[in-house]
Formats: C-alpha cells, sequence, structure tokens
C-alpha cells in the first residue's frame, strides 16, 4: 500500500479498478478521461513499475494506489488483486474494472456522466454492463507516430474494424465469447481459436460475494454475465475503445514476450511480435475512422437499448 | 380562478424545493406531500427552505410504496387540505418532486382559465391499452393484492397464480367502469371535492385499496362518474418504458422539451442541471399558447421500446443475441444465392452485376478463401478472406457481411464444393433467395484434363454433397425462397429461370435486360454423362440428356446473345 485515500470514497461514487506496470506516458490522459466521465475514486494495483507510474498515482488526490512485485501471472493476469480490491472496496458500488489502455464508452457519454448511466441501470434492476473491446489502430504504421504524454491516444489511433466480429456462447458461464476485429483479420487468420477475447463485462454494481473469472470477461454468479438479449432485442451495450496499438506496442510487446506473464503462454504476443516485423499496419481500405458513440450505435457495435 | 399544485415529494428533495419556490414565487398555493420515509433532518431542512413562502402547506404524512394505496392516500389528503384552504383555487394539478415546469407558469394558468370546467386526467378502459405490466392488464381490477410487488414478489406471483388457477374475481362497485391512465392530472375543484365528499367514498375506496397500482385507476375511473368534461389526456408529459418504469429526461433532451409545448415533464435526472436552470430560470414561453404537442418525444421514446424489444433486425452484437430459432433475426436483408450458374454460364458474375446493380461475389464458401466481388482479401466492415476465420464461424461471415452492406442487394455462388456448415442457416432465412441448377458442378469436371477414374469419385462425392443440400432445401421447414432446376430443364428453356431470378432482384432502374449469358459449350456432354453411366456411377441431378450429337439440347441461337422482350 502506497496511498490510501478510500476514507474519501462516498455512497454513490462511481469507483474505478485498474493494474498496470510501466505506464506513465498514459496515466495524464487516462486519469483525464476518467475524471470527465464522473469516475469519483481510483484504485490502482501497480506491478513493479519503473518508470515512475506508480510515484506519479500516488501524488494524485483521488487515487489510491497498491503495490505488488509479485507475479502477474500467479495472480491470474492480475485478477486476483482487482477481485481483492472489489471486494473490499467496491460494495454496494458502481465499479469499473478497466486496463490503462481502454477507455469506456457508452451511450450519451458526450452527454450525459457516469452517474447518469448508473442511475439509470439502478433504476431499471440491471446489476451489469457490456462494454465490448473496439480495437483501435491508426493509419499506417502503429509506430509512425509518438503518443505523447497527456495526449488523446484516438488522435492516433482512429481507426477502426466495423463489421468482422464472431460471437459464441460460452456455455458454462453463460457469456458471449467475442473474437475478431483487426488482431484476429491481421494476426490469427490461420488460428481463429487463438483470436483473443473481445467480451467484456467492465461496469458491475458490486457486490462482496461477485467475482470476475477470467479478466472482465465473464463473472460469477452467472446471471451477471447475460447483458445480452434473446428474444431479438437489444440491451443496452457500450465499448471499451482499445489504445493498445501505438508506437508504445513493439516495445511493449517485446517487453511482455521477456517476461511470459501473459495468458496463453504469451501465444498472443508472440504473435505480435513476428508480424510486427513483417507490416506493423492494420489499416485497410475498408477501415471505419472514428467519430463518436452514435457512429459505433448505427454501425451495431455497440446499442443504446431502451435508454433514450 | 388559479391553478393549486399538490405535490408528492420523496428523497432527494433539494430538485423539489426549487421547484415548488418556481411554482410559489408564480402565485400558485402549494400542497406537499412528504413520504413518511423522508429521514427527520431532510424533512426538517425542507421545510425550512420553503418556510418564507405563506401559500405553501404541508399535509400530514403517508408511507408511501409504488403500486399501492399509498399513494392515492397521499394525494386524498393533500388534495383535501389544499381544496379547504386554498378557496380560490379552481384546478388542483398534481405533481411529483421531480416533474418539472416547462412553460411559464402563466401560461399554464392562462390555459386553465379557457378551460374552466375541464378535468385534464388520462382515464381509458383497460381493453384500449396496452399497458400490461408484469403480465396484468384486466386482472388488476378483478384480483387482490395484498403483497407487494417490490418487496414481496415471490408471494405477489403466487397469489396471482393462485388466484387464476381458482379463477378468483372481485365484484366492482355498481356503476363503476374501471379505467387506467397517468397518475398525474389536472382536476376542477367541482369534480374532485365530488370525489372526495362523495358519501359512498369509503365504499370505492374498500375496492380501490386492493387494486394494483390504484393511483393509475383510482381518479381515472371515479372522474368518469361525476364529471362529463373529461379531456382525456395527462398535462405532464410522462412517458414509460416497456417494463412500466418512467423514461428519464436529461440535458441533452433541452431542445427536445422545449419544442414540446407541454407544461410540465417527468422525470428529471436530479442532476440535470442545465435542465433545471433553462426551465426554471427562462422556461418557454409560446407566442400563441400553443396545445402541448409531444408527437416528437413520443417518437424517440417508442423507438427507444422498440429497439430493446424487436432491435434490428439482423444483427449479431454484444448485447443481441437472438435465439436460432428467433424470427426476427437471422440477416438483415435479402439476398441471393446461386448455385451451378457460373459453372454453366460464361461470366455469369459480371452479367449479374450488370444487370441488376447488385454486388456479386464468388463462392464465399470456397475451401481456399471467401471470394469476395472483385478478389478483395478483405470486405466491408473488415471481413477478411480467410478461410480459416470464416470456417470458425460461418454464420457470423454471413451475418456481418449482409449486416455491413446494408443497402446494396448482396450476391454470391454456392456450390458443392464449398463448405456446407452454412446450408442449414441458409435454408431457415427468410431473406435468401435461393436459385440451383442442379448437377451442373459437373460441367467443369467435363472441360477438366483429368483421368476418367478421378472424375467419378469426384463426380459421385459431389453429387451426394449436392443432394443433400436440396433435400435441406425441400425440407418443410424451410424458410428461404429456393427454386431449383435440373441442368436439363434449364438448357431447354435458359431465360425463363434468369428472368425470375433477376425480376425478384429487382434489375437496375434504366436498365433493360437484353442480353443472355452465354452457355458453355456442351457439345458432348451427354456422351460425358453416359460414360459415368458407364463406369457404374448414376448422375441424376442434371435430368435427361440425350447421348447423341443430334440430341444435344438446343443452344441459344449458336452462342450469339439474343433479345429478350
Amino acid at each position: 500500500m502506497i496511498a490510501d485515500r478510500t476514507a474519501q470514497i462516498s455512497g454513490s461514487d462511481v469507483l474505478l479498478f485498474c493494474t498496470l506496470r510501466n505506464e506513465l506516458v498514459r496515466l495524464p490522459y487516462f486519469l483525464k478521461y476518467y475524471r470527465t466521465l464522473g469516475i469519483r475514486h481510483f484504485l490502482f494495483v501497480d506491478n513493479g513499475s519503473d518508470d515512475g507510474s506508480l510515484e506519479y498515482l500516488a501524488k494524485q488526490p483521488d487515487v489510491s494506489v497498491w503495490r505488488t512485485d509479485k507475479s502477474y501471472k500467479r495472480a491470474r493476469f492480475g485478477m486476483d488483486w482487482m477481485n481483492w480490491l472489489l471486494r473490499k472496496y467496491a460494495h454496494g458500488h458502481w465499479a469499473l474494472t478497466v486496463d490503462v489502455d481502454e477507455f469506456f464508452i457508452f451511450p450519451f457519454c458526450d452527454t450525459r456522466s457516469i452517474s447518469a448511466l448508473t442511475d439509470w441501470l439502478d433504476a431499471s434492476s440491471i446489476r451489469s454492463f457490456a462494454a465490448m473491446l473496439l480495437d483501435m489502430y491508426p493509419k499506417g504504421r502503429i509506430d509512425a507516430e509518438t503518443y505523447r504524454e497527456g495526449q488523446n491516444p484516438f488522435d492516433i489511433a482512429n481507426w477502426f474494424d466495423s463489421g468482422n466480429y464472431m460471437i459464441s456462447q460460452n456455455p458454462k458461464f453463460k457469456n458471449l465469447w467475442i473474437q475478431g476485429g483487426p488482431r484476429a483479420r491481421a494476426f490469427f487468420a490461420d488460428n481463429p481459436a487463438r483470436a483473443p477475447a473481445l467480451n467484456k463485462i467492465p461496469l458491475v454494481r458490486w457486490d462482496r460475494s461477485f467475482t470476475y473469472v477470467s479478466s472482465t470477461h465473464n463473472l460469477l454468479p452467472r446471471g451477471l454475465n447475460l447483458v445480452y438479449d434473446e428474444w431479438g432485442g437489444e440491451k443496452a451495450s457500450g465499448c471499451l475503445l482499445h489504445a493498445k496499438f501505438l508506437n508504445t506496442f513493439a516495445q511493449k510487446s517485446e517487453e511482455e514476450l521477456q517476461r511470459r506473464q501473459h495468458y496463453a503462454n504469451s501465444h498472443e504476443y508472440r504473435a505480435y511480435n513476428k508480424r510486427l516485423r513483417e507490416n506493423p499496419e492494420f489499416w485497410c481500405s475498408w477501415s471505419e475512422k472514428y467519430i463518436n458513440w452514435r457512429q459505433l450505435e448505427i454501425l451495431g457495435i455497440m446499442s443504446k437499448g431502451n435508454w433514450a | 380562478m388559479s391553478v393549486g399544485i399538490v405535490m408528492l415529494v420523496h428523497e432527494p428533495l433539494t430538485r423539489a424545493v426549487e421547484v415548488a419556490r418556481h411554482w410559489a414565487e408564480a402565485g400558485c398555493p402549494i400542497v406537499i406531500h412528504v413520504d413518511s420515509q423522508v429521514r427527520p433532518k431532510a424533512h426538517k431542512w425542507f421545510v425550512g427552505a420553503l418556510s418564507e413562502f405563506d401559500d405553501i402547506r404541508f399535509c400530514a404524512r403517508h408511507r408511501c410504496e409504488w403500486g399501492t394505496w399509498s399513494l392515492v392516500a397521499a394525494s386524498q389528503t393533500a388534495s383535501q387540505m389544499m381544496l379547504h384552504e386554498f378557496p380560490d383555487v379552481r384546478h388542483v394539478y398534481l405533481a411529483s418532486g421531480s416533474c418539472l415546469p416547462l412553460r411559464p407558469v402563466e401560461e399554464l394558468r392562462a390555459y386553465l382559465a379557457e378551460n374552466p370546467r375541464t378535468n385534464f386526467i388520462e382515464s381509458v378502459t383497460t381493453k384500449d391499452v396496452p399497458w400490461t405490466i408484469g403480465g396484468l392488464d384486466n386482472e388488476r381490477f378483478t384480483f387482490s393484492f395484498p403483497f407487494s410487488w417490490k418487496r414481496q414478489r415471490f408471494l405477489f406471483d403466487r397469489y396471482v397464480a393462485l388466484q387464476r388457477l381458482l379463477g378468483a374475481t372481485r365484484r366492482l362497485p355498481d356503476g363503476l367502469v374501471p379505467h387506467l391512465g397517468s397518475q398525474w392530472w389536472c382536476l376542477t375543484r367541482q369534480t374532485l371535492s365530488a370525489i372526495l365528499d362523495d358519501p359512498n367514498r369509503a365504499m370505492y375506496e374498500r375496492y380501490f385499496r386492493k387494486v394494483w397500482i390504484p393511483d393509475e385507476s383510482y381518479y381515472q375511473s371515479l372522474v368518469r362518474l361525476y364529471s362529463d368534461k373529461v379531456e382525456s389526456r395527462s398535462l405532464t408529459l410522462s412517458k414509460f418504458d416497456f417494463q412500466g418504469k418512467p423514461h428519464i429526461f436529461y440535458d441533452d433532451h433541452l431542445q427536445l422539451l422545449r419544442r414540446s409545448d407541454c407544461f410540465v415533464a417527468r422525470k428529471i435526472w436530479p442532476h440535470a442541471d442545465r435542465l433545471y436552470e433553462s426551465f426554471l430560470n427562462d422556461p418557454t414561453t409560446t407566442k400563441n399558447r400553443a396545445e402541448p404537442s409531444p408527437g416528437k418525444i413520443d417518437r424517440v421514446f417508442a423507438k427507444a421500446v422498440d429497439k430493446r424489444t424487436r432491435g434490428r433486425a439482423g444483427l449479431v452484437m454484444q448485447s443481441r443475441f437472438p435465439n436460432w430459432d428467433w424470427e426476427n433475426g437471422r440477416t438483415a436483408a435479402p439476398y441471393s444465392v446461386f448455385a451451378g450458374f457460373s459453372d454453366l454460364l460464361d461470366d455469369f458474375d459480371q452479367w449479374l452485376a450488370h444487370s441488376t446493380g447488385a454486388r456479386v461475389h464468388g463462392h464465399l464458401f470456397h475451401p481456399k478463401r471467401a471470394e469476395f466481388s472483385g478478389g478483395q482479401h478483405v470486405f466491408a466492415g473488415g471481413l477478411p478472406d480467410s478461410a480459416h476465420l470464416r470456417d470458425y464461424n460461418p454464420q457470423a461471415l454471413l451475418t456481418n457481411l449482409i449486416w455491413n452492406t446494408r443497402g446494396e442487394r448482396q450476391c454470391f455462388q454456392f456450390g458443392p464444393l464449398d463448405n456446407q456448415a452454412i446450408a442449414p442457416f441458409l435454408a431457415a432465412d427468410p431473406n435468401v433467395q435461393i436459385s440451383v441448377i442442379s448437377g451442373a458442378w459437373a460441367v467443369p469436371l467435363f472441360h477438366s484434363n483429368r483421368n476418367f477414374g478421378e472424375i467419378r469419385t469426384v463426380a459421385a462425392q459431389l453429387q451426394k454433397i449436392e443432394t443433400e443440400f436440396l433435400e435441406i432445401l425441400r425440407s418443410p421447414q424451410t424458410k428461404a425462397r429456393a427454386r431449383i432446376w435440373s441442368m436439363a430443364e434449364f438448357i431447354e428453356q435458359p431465360m425463363e429461370p434468369l428472368q425470375t431470378v433477376i425480376e425478384e432482384i429487382g434489375p437496375r432502374s434504366g436498365v433493360r435486360l437484353t442480353e443472355a449469358p452465354r452457355i458453355v459449350n456442351l457439345e458432348g456432354f451427354g456422351q460425358f454423362l453416359q460414360n459415368l453411366k458407364n463406369q457404374g456411377m448414376h448422375p441424376h441431378l442434371m435430368g435427361d440428356f440425350p447421348v447423341t450429337l443430334d440430341g444435344e439440347p438446343e443452344k441459344p441461337s449458336g452462342h450469339r446473345p439474343y433479345l429478350v422482350r
């Protein structure tokens, strides 16, 4: 424990939970983005950063940060840490669990705060909210432009794949399993089963009896995973814009490959590394340029459901 | 000649204070009912914040719970106080703490002065409304509801089930016809006092106490007994979603609310600062005392309910994943599948694209790759042509393709060489038009330079696969519009099938269908089939082909394109 400001948390605050390692360059914009969205308190686990991330976070007035040098992999890719913090601090709160390169958007997020959303979810007796991971990438080589501290990453990575997502149902946990997007297209065309999961349920009205199972892809109890309608209707859903594919990515994937701390023997990072050396470009003529949440709504990537 | 406001409030109270001040400053007498669950400290603060106004009164408090009689009791108590203490009041307006006046109070007063004897209360018989919250419509009035829907849901549901089982019904008070409507009304002193002072009030109350959600039916039914001047609509704009919960207004609804010309709206999100600031400081003044016209807002909310309940047809996404057999949802738009056409007709793809303006793909389910139109490696929406990715979830490729290209008709080729996994999905999709020339897969074999033994094996395989496909198409469950011609039938009169197919897609406007595609050279095909037979295989899908050269089906005017009338 480095900085504990959890005493500031008050009854109806929406809380953000995040694990990170060496992400200093991303933090200023990340915090700014989520403060604007209406997050009242941030709870971080720093997994052995040596670039000053920890010190930076400890200085923030609305941040509590814990430090661990233990294995990310052994902690089930950080989820054990997150579940522990959630159980301890999120009970009775709406909790948003994201990575430092994930930016939550939801219907009307340009005009309504996150508490408008959570109030509405409360009124509708909804406990969990889906936000699929949407991989964003630049036009041209992903290392062409350097991301600077404080910059909106989507000034650089502002393209995405609009309609190549494959969905099936996970019979065990009842969650949807979504794969596809630029990573499946560029990295996993020969091995689709290995393509990373994009389904996420990052926003939950937490109860201490809840637990994330595998990343924020699914939870227990299983009812929390039923964020989709099976009778033709659309439930409200959002997106996590994924700012992973910036110039920082090549460096990061090299580092992660050496640390061997990632899921499925870091298979994903191996695939990236190989491909990145050849041609680090996702953009194609069918790529869609990001405008706003309404565009994603029209494209059918997220939905307003019955929120109007 | 004035209007008095009866306000029902519960926590949070800060907005209620602002609104009460607004009414009071405009000279309206107010009687406020504060839910008895409001904590003493908050209540004290609330009363203190409004103490400067002489014409704000607080009535006796009830413990209010949604769906129960308590809400009616609260409005009765407050209304009685209003009628008693403010003898000048002519209309009583029932509002809540999360109601927001949109137009100047002066305009409301003028509007009511023009309609001095009119009761504004939505009041319709149960037959005429589709509000069936919790699956109850008329049963609201014929069953009794001693358990709380919110707190004792299990008992509530069991007790309803029991009454259904027993066929229980309650007797309605004589002369009473149950009516339903929005609980926010504006009644005249005459009507309201008639309801409250009725010698039979106790009898009606006994009945309505056990009705479910009586605040939507008590006044709405009784008003019909006492007044012949009922304008069946609420002056309060209040919309409900498919679960019967009120839609909430936010800052971004400002313009929509301004243009609605409604007097009052609910429910407003307590943190909608801009709405409160705008309407309380600068209400919408309308030049010619417009009638409320919430049409546009109605449409916005109706669309939202539709999206939640029916969704966008053909969309598969993170929060819409329809069950396999669910109707509204396989694919987003009509499309066409052709089997055998490109084997038998030269440049069929180009011809089809030219005559219809549709997007024509090759074999999307080809074993090597998805043959997108123009040989593209990636297509609309970022669909890759990788066979691995496609075969991982063939249905996703198809639904994505049709969704991504909404507005442009899609056509693709299909045949027994392709991955057949998509066939059951195709057959069950009412959006697809499938045209098959059966047996045409033999033509490329006929033209190939392979050993005959090999050809015979492949032919047997392909025939088996296509037979299975045709069986699926012919099954009674099939929803696809499938047309099947044997190759022999087709060759005999090729224009008729082509014409049918093209007409269904709709020819490109302005372009007349003048050219037919050319049939490939079939000289010796009859003998080829005979050879297969001689080798012990039975090629039956092609139909009857004579063996001899003379008997070759007539080729359309010696390979020249011909005109169609």
